[in-house]
């Protein structure tokens, strides 16, 4: 089986990217109209983020990436906003596993090294993500295997209806 | 080796031997959501081609984010909700009830029980001793259908307290202290576990406090030891024999052992746009404030209540402060106008709002406007959290909270004691 690779540019973020940056409280009255909620992603923290992204990319945060809420409509906006994967040197718990949950990757790397707008490929079999601008390559910490084979069936719910229980 | 408390509790709900850092499925005994996740929880379910709940009576959904609704689409989504529990016969609770995790800990957690909730303060129930912690839809969607969940055992901290709390100084000065110390994500994937001789002295009100702020140091779960305390809150709650003794094993391994001497603390606040961004009160006096807001499962709970009113007594809210308070349960509203805090409270220009979460998720009851700069009870100060990204969160005690209302600016809450 090839490796799954993933190209685009780098959106350079930074440390704590909360889920109120991601998608605030005053929008939860569209938390069921997901295509109108979409619109306002990380609209705060980087204004115009939604028309800016379309063309797809990588968000790139520092720490604590995704901290605060439980609200996976942060992850499910974030990847409807087109972005491929996030990439940060840590996750808030509930976060991480929202994300993955959703089929969106999240990789835990040094993302000092890359910069806003720098183009990577990320491949996501084997944990590695080259910078193409810097020539850098940077290895990302494993997760765990079941988060893992959850990813690779594209979230949680393809996962259960396909495995109908959690295998170790 | 010995177990510590996350430990054991995930050893017994997944009948292996649990050692931090494994991967293990544990079985889950109450599962929950509130308003503005259970849609989306829903949603997965029937997605994932679900109809029957693994355990309709430990699985409840809470009407309390948008209580009552401000807007059309949240009634529709109270609509969704209702309807739910109405095929698949869960628990609801109506608006107007209070905050999913008051009303957890009033009835239903317990020592050593695993609680799920689409809510990141799920935590809370730690107080109890329950490994209690917050995931997504998803993530709970699945565990109402299947009764389990995955989980990788944390690694714990201990934070052992001594001493006794200084005049005006709460629960709430201390957990802003200790995520001071250990950072917003200090504490990421990891159990706070809380013991030491200071925890004799201190009530369950206080106890759920700290183990509700757990999740703002990154924290999966904030556990507190069974003793006498914990067993008196269950009695007290009409179910005495759900007490278990669960301790952590004294040879048990931490990743790390803070100790904090209680009597060192002073009144401390967070200031914007991060809890971890603390200092203490003095250093920031005199900050204008436009509104006060003591609710939240933070800071709701009658004894909270009983802080504020004692120093609002007689007194009234500056004229340029508005001073909203938010009982965190029905049970805590009613006891609190049996013991005349509420009419303290509403004499001293205080609104009073329905027990919920109230002004605390940014959408209805104290929206700030531009500018505007609010000391708030609650858990969370990131930018947009109460409404607007133009304001400024500052967290406090009620203490805290109290005092700041009637001079309109932050104050020492001991200047009133």
């Amino acid at each position: 089986m090839s490796d799954l690779v993933l190209k685009g540019k780098a959106i350079k973020l930074w440390d704590n990217i909360s889920t109120d940056d991601i998608i605030p409280g005053r929008f939860a009255h569209l938390r069921s109209n997901l295509p109108e909620l979409a619109k306002h992603v990380l609209e705060d923290a980087v204004p115009g983020f939604a028309s800016k992204v379309k063309s797809g990319g990588f968000l790139v945060g520092g720490k604590n990436f995704g901290l605060g809420s439980s609200r996976e409509h942060a992850p499910v906006v974030i990847k409807m906003s087109g972005v491929g994967a996030i990439l940060a040197k840590s996750a808030a718990r509930i976060f991480f596993r929202n994300a993955i949950n959703q089929g969106l990757p999240v990789l835990l790397c040094d993302t000092d090294k890359i910069g806003d707008g720098d183009e990577l490929e990320i491949n996501l079999t084997g944990g590695m993500i080259a910078n193409l601008t810097s020539g850098i390559t940077l290895n990302c910490s494993k997760m765990p295997p079941i988060m893992s084979a959850i990813l690779n069936e594209g979230g949680l719910i393809p996962y259960i209806q396909k495995h109908k229980d959690f295998k170790l | 080796m010995g177990k510590t408390l996350a430990e054991k509790i995930l050893s017994l709900k997944s009948n292996t031997e649990a050692k931090a850092g494994d991967v293990v499925i544990a079985d889950v005994d109450l599962a929950f959501v509130q308003d503005t996740t259970g849609p989306l929880t829903v949603r997965q379910f029937k997605e994932s081609g679900f109809e029957a709940l693994a355990r309709p009576q430990q699985t409840i959904i809470f009407l309390d984010h948008a209580a009552p609704s401000p807007a059309q689409q949240l009634s529709n989504d109270h609509i969704l909700l209702r309807r739910f529990a109405e095929e698949t016969g869960c628990r609801i609770y109506e608006v107007g009830e209070g905050i999913c995790h008051q009303l957890v800990a009033e009835q239903f957690a317990n020592p050593g029980d695993v609680i799920l909730g689409s809510d990141s303060h799920t935590v809370t129930a730690g107080a109890l001793g329950a490994f209690a912690t917050g995931m997504g839809s998803s993530d709970v969607a699945v565990a109402l259908a299947l009764g389990k969940t995955w989980f990788r055992v944390p690694e714990s901290f201990l934070i052992e307290l001594n001493g006794v709390f200084p005049r005006g100084v709460y629960a709430k000065d201390l957990i802003l202290y200790l995520i001071g110390q250990i950072g917003a994500d200090g504490a990421n994937y990891k159990a706070l576990e809380f013991g030491g001789g200071a925890l004799a002295q201190m009530t369950m009100s206080q106890r759920l406090t700290v183990a509700n702020m757990a999740v703002e140091a990154g924290a999966k779960v904030g556990l507190f030891p069974g003793d006498e305390i914990i067993q008196d809150f269950l009695i007290e709650h009409g179910r005495g024999d759900n007490y278990k003794p669960l301790y952590t094993d004294a040879e048990a391994h931490y990743e790390k052992v803070i100790l904090v001497n209680l009597g060192q603390l002073e009144p401390m606040l967070s200031l914007p746009h991060a809890v971890d961004n603390v200092c203490p009160v003095t250093q920031v006096k005199g900050v204008r404030i436009q509104q006060a807001f003591i609710g939240t499962c933070t800071n709701g709970r009658l004894e909270d209540l009983a802080v504020a009113a004692e120093i609002l007594k007689g007194k009234k809210r500056n004229p340029s402060t508005r001073l909203l308070i938010a009982p965190a349960s029905r049970q805590v509203l009613i006891r609190a106008i049996e013991k005349g805090y509420i009419q303290s409270l509403i004499e001293a220009g205080a609104v009073i709002l329905p027990p919920g979460c109230a002004a605390c998720p940014g959408f209805h009851q104290g929206v700030l406007g531009d500018g505007e700069v609010c000391l708030s009870t609650a858990n969370r100060n990131f930018r947009g959290r109460m409404g607007n990204p133009e304001a400024m969160i500052y967290l406090a005690s009620p203490a805290t909270a109290a005092a700041s209302a009637i001079r309109g600016e932050i104050t020492d809450p001991r200047e009133f004691m």
